[in-house]
């Protein structure tokens, strides 16, 4: 069973890190994940477990996955906006868990956007 | 919505969008009866607002002209037969409660009620969520203030590993309240 306890050793483990990142600094990376209705009935919330696990395994400190209302093209969701410091934001639509990784892979750790996966490859 | 924890998620996104600092969420089973019920210390609605609310061409948001969450909820409780309340007072918060007939063939599945929790507080790790769960004499509860004493305030509750805790825990806890069921 999960113990209050456990928390504390979290926090043991945890605090040193806890300075190196800022959370809104301004070299973040930022993931956006839509999280109206209409993006939880089409499947943003295994898109954003899917999201926060992959930062977190990968110990991607200058990355944070927040989320946002209503993006306002309900037929594409799930959607997720990505934003790269100094470049401009990126949409991807009809996002799955599979999508998620694959962008975080590529688009945030190697650099390289999935051409396949935007909104303008599925308008 | 494919099952009720996505309701859940859905319907407290309007509460996060009111500025509450607390949410109280409960999901308590009686026997057929299971009753989920949201109190927010948010902004509130007018008496005229909170009765179009129900209504699917009534929202505040400016990117799509209806409003989808509250008759979607509402829908889904009245299919079981069950019914909808919601209360609201300007500057002081609100109350919604759904009541669904749990054994009815409409009844949405439950869900994965760990995710949904898991989504509300990695999006707003600054909210009070006090959670409760009941299934006839079994419950849980799990309060945000409560963790966060435990981390002693050095540690955010959205830390991918404090996360994963809660996670972990709501599945256990879950599995423990229904298991009789099965
Ligand atoms: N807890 C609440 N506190 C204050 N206002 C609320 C609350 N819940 C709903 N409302 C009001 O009722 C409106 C309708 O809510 P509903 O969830 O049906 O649609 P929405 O949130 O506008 O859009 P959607 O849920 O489809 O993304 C909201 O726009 C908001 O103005
Ligand atoms: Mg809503």
């Amino acid at each position: 069973m999960k113990s209050l306890e456990e928390l504390k050793a979290i926090r043991e483990r945890t605090r040193g890190q806890m300075n190196l990142r800022k959370e809104d600094g301004p070299d973040n990376t930022r993931i956006v994940v839509g999280m109206a209705t209409c993006g939880i009935a089409a499947g943003a919330k295994p898109v954003l477990s899917a999201a926060v696990d992959q930062v977190g395994r990968r110990k991607l400190d200058h990355v944070v996955v927040t989320q946002t209302g209503c993006i306002g093209m309900c037929m594409y969701e799930p959607i997720v906006e990505i934003y790269v410091p100094g470049q401009e934001k990126v949409t991807y639509v009809k996002m799955t868990p599979e999508r998620m990784e694959k962008i975080v892979a590529e688009h945030i750790v190697n650099g390289q956007i999935v051409g396949e996966y935007t909104i303008g490859a599925n308008e | 919505m494919t099952d009720l924890s996505l309701y859940v998620l859905d319907i407290v996104q309007n509460s996060i969008a009111a500025g509450a600092a607390r949410i109280d969420i409960s999901l308590l089973r009686e026997g057929r009866r299971l009753v989920f019920r949201v109190d927010d210390d948010g902004r509130g609605m007018s008496a005229e607002m909170c009765a179009k609310a129900l209504d699917p061409f009534t929202t505040t948001r400016s990117t799509r002209r209806v409003g989808l969450g509250l008759p979607f909820l509402k829908l889904a409780a009245e299919q079981t037969g069950g019914t909808l309340e919601l209360k609201s007072e300007l500057g002081k918060g609100t109350s919604l409660s759904a009541e669904f007939d749990a054994e009815h063939i409409d009844m949405p599945p439950f869900g994965d009620f760990a995710g949904t929790v898991f989504a509300l507080i990695q999006g707003s790790p600054d909210i009070r969520f006090v959670i409760k769960r009941q299934n006839d004499n079994r419950e849980y509860t799990l309060d945000t203030d409560e963790l966060l004493e435990q981390l002693g305030g050095e540690v955010p509750l959205n830390e991918p590993e404090v996360l994963a805790w809660i996670s972990d825990f709501v599945n256990e806890q879950e599995l423990r309240v229904v298991s009789y069921e099965l």
